[in-house]
């Protein structure tokens, strides 16, 4: 933590005069608008400028389709200057390869939450990741169906608290979480599949770099590609906002282990990726240890 | 008695966007922002920012009303502040 004596605050509602440079990353031009309907410290409106972000940086802008699935982010419908196709519950995988066999240039997406993918349409996003079509697919997951109001989904983790678990969920009552990433990287039509997560700067900035991959597989016409974010739901899971990153990291980020599962061909499960995620933990740890990052 | 601290960056927020969810204070570094005793016309508390800013935008990247926009200085800024 900062040492740094507070002074007075400082005037932010105006730009800096001549001398400073705007950092990047910029808010990008897609997103029409920040007043969003989405409720204070949501995660998703992070997934959203992440890719918004990787389109704008490829040059995809003009390309770009949306199928769009049901959840808190289908209100982003009308915020964000992407072409998009609404579609009914989980459906959005097909929608997609529909679009895409049409329009074969066109960049096409999903974007879906952890109920409309892994509860309402498993089989489409299989089935997709199956047949290998050449389309991208974003989960924003945050283990809770967030806009009927935090109920569990088929991603919660064992022990998650939510309104139909309120005692956690039990495996021998509810079942085990459904890790969708692995299902999909076993699948030999998957040709990038990666998760993701925005608890963090760092985490935020690394999920953008694997979105931008997915649209990259994409592009190359390598075959299915699949980003799961995971996203903060303070509503849904019933905490104040500023505790949703941690949560989300210590519940979700536990067992959906953030990294890549499958890229250049190579699988690596949800272990390998936490032993991994542990040994670089352990890594930077000796690293500050020995009086800071070399970089 | 005074420390001069530098800001190497400064950034603008957005106060009528922001939702009050306080997820820019620990994602701050330098810890440079603190949320305001005011609110907002929605009435949100909102951050603001001190001198000692680095213009890193970390709280660029994790706000999800995209209140904030990051500026940095060709030559630091320096304030006088009460230590």
């Amino acid at each position: 933590m900062s040492t740094i004596p507070l002074g007075p605050v400082l005037d932010t509602a105006h730009a800096p005069g001549d001398g400073a440079r705007v950092v990047e990353p910029k808010t990008p031009a897609l997103l029409l608008t920040n007043h969003h309907h989405l409720c204070p410290g949501c995660g998703e409106p992070l997934a959203i400028r992440a890719i918004a972000e990787a389109i704008e940086d490829l040059g995809l802008v003009d390309t770009a389709v949306c199928a769009l699935g049901i959840g808190c982010y289908t209100s982003f419908g009308s915020t964000v200057d992407i072409d998009l196709v609404q579609c009914l519950h989980g459906r959005a995988p097909s929608v997609a390869t529909g679009v895409k066999r049409m329009l074969p240039d066109a960049t096409v997406f999903t974007l879906q939450g952890d109920g409309d993918m892994v509860n309402e349409g498993l089989q489409e996003v299989l089935h997709t990741a199956a047949r290998g079509e050449s389309l991208t697919a974003v989960l924003v997951n945050n283990g809770v169906f967030g806009e009927t109001g935090g109920h569990m989904t088929a991603t919660s983790v064992l022990g998650q608290r939510t309104k139909n678990t309120i005692e956690g969920r039990d495996a021998e009552y509810h079942g085990y979480p459904i890790l969708i990433g692995d299902l999909i990287a076993q699948l030999e039509g998957a040709a990038y599949v990666a998760r993701g997560s925005v608890h963090n700067a760092g985490a935020v900035a690394r999920t953008t770099k694997m979105v931008r991959r997915a649209f990259e597989t994409q592009r190359r016409r390598e075959g299915f590609s699949f980003v799961e974010i995971l996203t903060m739901c303070p509503t849904g899971w019933f905490i104040p906002t500023g505790e949703g990153p941690d949560y989300l990291a210590s519940t979700l980020g536990e067992v959906h282990i953030m990294g890549e599962l499958k890229a250049d061909g190579q699988i690596r499960t949800t272990e390998e990726l936490h032993a991994e995620n542990v040994r670089k933990a352990a890594e930077l740890e000796a690293q500050l240890a020995r009086g800071g990052l070399e970089d | 008695m005074t420390t001069v601290v530098k800001s190497r960056g400064t950034v603008t927020i957005d106060v009528e966007s922001c939702k009050g969810c306080e997820l820019c204070i620990p994602a701050c570094p330098p810890a440079v922002l603190t949320m305001s005793a005011p609110v907002n016309k929605r009435g949100y508390h909102y951050p603001e920012l001190h001198p000692g800013c680095t213009g890193c935008a970390a709280c660029l990247m994790v706000c999800p009303d995209y209140c904030f926009e990051v500026f940095r200085f060709q030559t630091p800024v320096e304030h006088e502040v009460p230590s």
